[in-house]
């Protein structure tokens, strides 16, 4: 009967239940990103993409930090703010509930810290003197301050740091490419054995997986090794301190943090019961001060309940309203560090916008629909959804190639994939608008406005053959797919080295009716750089980078 | 018995020894014969790609039809030129390569018309083939071009197996052609007993059309965009390679210009007419009409005819308009 009545048992049900409901929103999070991909979202009627669901979106819409960034930066607020709100609605009742059961780079890194070490400091007393509050954890607070203060003057680098972020691009485009890769190559490694139960095999193996488990057309993506770097550092940061990257670096942990001084629950200790044992120290993840004779920090807590469920003593526990001298609802910040984070981020901005990327030059090609460059990075979180759902994977995560301001933002990489003329889908997906969402008519522009130019397509005539090697050719001009086509051709001769006459067919581009999709530059068969090539010449999100001057009607 | 017990124990370890160092060097040696420079060659298959049917001089080699209803045109033509047991036997697995080359849709006139395959896979399924498979390699996203041409949604209606051109799918095959040695070539392609080929006649700049034998470079993998320089003696290759069971050309709808992509409905005349044919080079010859089109002044016909492929004119034909 005793056992009946002993609080713990109900605890660990309950400790059960957030296990469930990280368990579920990783379930969740994975099949979604899984779905942002082309044929997964597009069983239409015949002749008909449908419009990708905006369900796909759901967690970087319900992360409050999408909407509340973008909205600083770029003075908008957008619908899907509304979904964020759930999140500050309930880390002001509840605290930092977000972290503790639903975000799932958390649920990655509580899984990467608690198996168990053979290391000496994650045992025993130098555990417990690890998951005491530490000033490190600190620092999230000010890389927010950082990235706020940078919002406010018009660059959104939120998409570095944030979780949801973060976990979308190292999962949508680095384990589930790869996972297909793998699935893919041993598959194909069985199909190609001497041996027929092997064949047999891999026959199998692509009957079950493909355009089931594993995609039609196996995604690639640019700098893939620097997603999978990051990803990586975060994840095994986890054996040297438990969660060191929610703890220490998280910047939406720190906005629900501060958002949780609040909050209406938390944890009440019951010190004349303490009798020391540590244990709650041994579970914590938030590194907290659970332990009975220290104010608890709330701003820290993931209401994960370990400790509650390791107290063997009762000394702890989770009510409404609890005794206010018991906890220390502030972050640990410093006012003069406040400030300096804030100056730091402010004092970034100008570093940065003077650099090469702002002298009026920009060489890249943005998806189309894309903002004007200022505006564009005010809004792109680069949360890679544009990327996984362009259907010829033209669309990649940038390097150094847009600046240090652009780290991840999508540009199109034209010998991996072209633009489709009647595809918009980018746009469709963007969750916060940083791509407008183009209609059909504005994208190839039959009727009415003129169509959106991306750029426009050049010839390198030094390596194009037919004007470099009076050699039969046009493939360009077959793929062209505006009506009439932008590249045309000159029918005339050419000289060759003994003197002969060689008949030949020049293409040329029509710069009015190129809409610098580069479904010329992926398809030209000169192979390594392209004989014609497209850059963002004329693009006409930006009216100050039109080619040609004309006369004003 | 102990000194015999160590000797052999000696023995064994001199002789393991011994062997250890003979598949070293002999390994090493055998591995540094092999970093020689060799061209790469990848396993390659030879097959017959051969489904014509043999010639019968009570069959005309070409049908034309000119009827707003698609379906019974391809009906009766397939009855003018011998009847569907002619080409298709019970139990046959039969192949369609339909020309769904680009992302657009039936009207634009750049793929070919989905109601005409229906109509063939139908009649097929009806002759009792054991399956009716469908495949093309596109040049835009094949995932898109399947959608929207409206061809991708056919297997909801009927019985039809539509293979996407996936990487894995894709065998070397030597071709032994002029221009053409070994391709990757979509499987469903070779793997099958009949053949039917099944274009939209388009205009084209290079070769000036492009209808049933320009068709097959929708069969082949690899960097095709660098058979355009010398595309006459490509495609010669190509139908000289792949001989098909039954040629259905649709110029039901025919872009005579802007091709062979188009985009705009302005660039699409509509023409209404269904040609079958078991010659390819006839087929070709008698959509240059659509176009506007001397066939005897394109190259890739001439090449063809010379190869003995078919004939330019002088063919037996029926024309119902």
């Amino acid at each position: 009967m005793a056992e009946k009545h002993d609080p713990t048992l109900k605890i660990k049900r309950i400790r059960n239940i957030r296990r469930l409901s990280q368990l579920f929103f990783l379930l969740l999070f994975i099949f979604l990103l899984y779905l942002t991909e082309f044929s997964f979202t597009s069983f239409g009627k015949p002749g008909e993409i449908n419009p990708p669901s905006q369900w796909l979106n759901l967690f970087f819409n319900i992360d409050p930090l999408t909407g509340v960034v973008t909205g600083i930066s770029a003075w908008v607020l957008l619908s899907t703010l509304l979904l964020g709100l759930i999140v500050i609605a309930g880390t002001a009742f509840f605290g930092r509930f977000f972290c503790g059961w639903v975000c799932p780079l958390g649920t990655l890194n509580q899984a990467m810290s608690s198996f168990k070490s053979e290391r000496k400091s994650r045992k025993g007393k130098r555990l417990i003197e690890s998951n005491k509050y530490h000033r490190y954890q600190a620092w999230k607070y000010y890389i927010l301050f950082g990235i706020i203060a940078l919002a406010i003057v018009g660059s959104v680098q939120i998409g570095l740091f944030d979780p949801i972020m973060i976990a979308g691009r190292s999962i949508g485009m680095v384990i589930i490419p790869a996972l297909n890769t793998a699935v893919n190559d041993l598959a194909m490694t069985l199909s190609d054995s001497s041996y027929s139960i092997f064949r047999f095999l891999g026959a199998a193996i692509f009957k079950i997986s493909s355009g089931i488990v594993t995609y039609l057309k196996q995604p690639h993506f640019h700098g893939i090794f620097w997603l999978a770097l990051i990803f990586l550092s975060i994840l095994v940061a986890n054996r040297i301190f438990t969660r060191f990257w929610c703890r220490g670096l998280c910047p939406l942990g720190a906005f629900l943090g501060i958002l949780s001084r609040y909050s209406i629950f938390g944890l009440q200790k019951e010190p004349e019961k303490c009798n020391d044992c540590n244990l709650c120290l041994m579970h914590c993840q938030g590194g907290d001060d659970p332990h009975s004779d220290l104010p608890h920090r709330r701003a820290e807590c993931h209401l994960c309940l370990n400790c509650k469920a390791a107290c063997a003593e009762n000394a702890l526990f989770f009510r409404f309203q609890p005794y206010f001298k018991q906890y220390n609802p502030k972050p640990d910040l410093t006012t003069r560090r406040t400030i300096l984070a804030g100056i730091a981020g402010l004092a970034a901005f100008p570093v940065i916008r003077s650099g090469d990327k702002f002298v009026n030059e920009v060489t890249f090609i943005r998806p189309p629909g894309a903002l004007i460059e200022e505006d564009f990075l005010k809004q792109c979180i680069r949360c890679g959804q544009c990327m996984k759902i362009c259907p010829t994977n033209a669309l990649q995560p940038a390097l150094l190639e847009t600046g240090w301001e652009g780290i991840f933002s999508p540009l199109l990489m034209a010998r991996i994939g072209y633009c489709e003329h009647y595809c918009t889908l980018c746009g469709e997906i963007c969750p916060t608008g940083a791509i407008l969402k183009l209609k059909s008519d504005e994208k190839f522009g039959q009727t009415g406005p003129p169509p959106v130019k991306i750029g426009t397509a050049f010839f390198d005539k030094g390596r194009c053959l037919p004007w470099a090697f009076g050699t039969t050719c046009i493939v360009c001009e077959e793929w062209c797919p505006t009506s009439p086509k932008a590249i045309w051709l000159e029918d005339t001769e050419t000289v060759g080295r003994e003197g002969n006459i060689i008949n030949i067919r020049l293409p040329h581009v029509d710069i009015d009716k190129c809409t610098g999709c580069a479904a010329c530059e992926y398809a030209c068969p000169v192979s390594g750089k392209a004989a014609i090539y497209v850059t963002s010449a004329g693009e006409t999100r930006d009216p100050d980078r039109s080619l040609i001057l004309r006369k004003r009607k | 018995m102990n000194d015999d017990k160590l000797k052999r124990r000696e023995f064994i370890k001199l002789a393991g020894k011994a062997s250890l160092l003979t598949v070293v060097f002999g390994g090493g040696g055998y591995l540094t014969s092999r970093n020689v420079y060799k061209p790469p060659e990848k396993a390659t298959v030879i097959v017959d790609c051969d489904k014509s049917v043999s010639l019968d001089p009570q069959y005309p080699d070409l049908v034309s039809i000119k009827s707003e209803d698609y379906g019974e045109a391809v009906a009766m033509g397939v009855e003018l030129i011998g009847g569907i047991s002619r080409f298709v036997s019970r139990g046959d697995i039969v192949t369609i390569k339909p020309n769904i080359g680009w992302d657009r849709t039936a009207e634009q006139g750049a793929n070919t018309n989905p109601v005409l395959i229906e109509a063939v896979a139908r009649l097929c399924l009806d002759a009792g083939a054991s399956k009716v498979v469908l495949s093309d390699v596109p040049c835009n996203d094949f995932r898109r071009t399947f959608i929207r041409s409206g061809i991708g949604a056919l297997s909801k209606k009927i019985d039809l197996d539509i293979i996407y051109p996936e990487q894995r799918r894709f065998v070397n095959v030597d071709l032994g052609g002029e221009v053409l040695g070994k391709w990757p070539v979509l499987r469903p392609f070779f793997e099958t007993d009949k053949l039917i080929n099944m274009p939209v006649v388009k205009h084209h700049n290079l070769t000036k059309i492009t209808a049933g034998m320009k068709n097959w470079y929708g069969v082949l993998g690899g960097p095709r965009n660098r058979l355009h320089q010398e595309i006459d003696a490509s495609i010669a290759d190509l139908a000289n390679f792949f001989r098909p069971t039954l040629i259905i050309v649709d110029a039901t709808r025919v872009l005579f210009r802007n091709g062979p992509v188009g985009g705009s409905l302005s660039d699409v005349e509509t023409h209404h007419t269904v040609m079958l044919a078991t010659d390819q080079v006839a087929a070709d010859s008698y959509s240059c009409r659509f176009l506007n089109l001397e066939p005897a002044s394109l190259g890739f016909l001439k090449m063809a005819e010379s190869r003995r492929l078919g004939k330019i004119k002088d063919y037996k034909l029926i024309e119902k308009i």
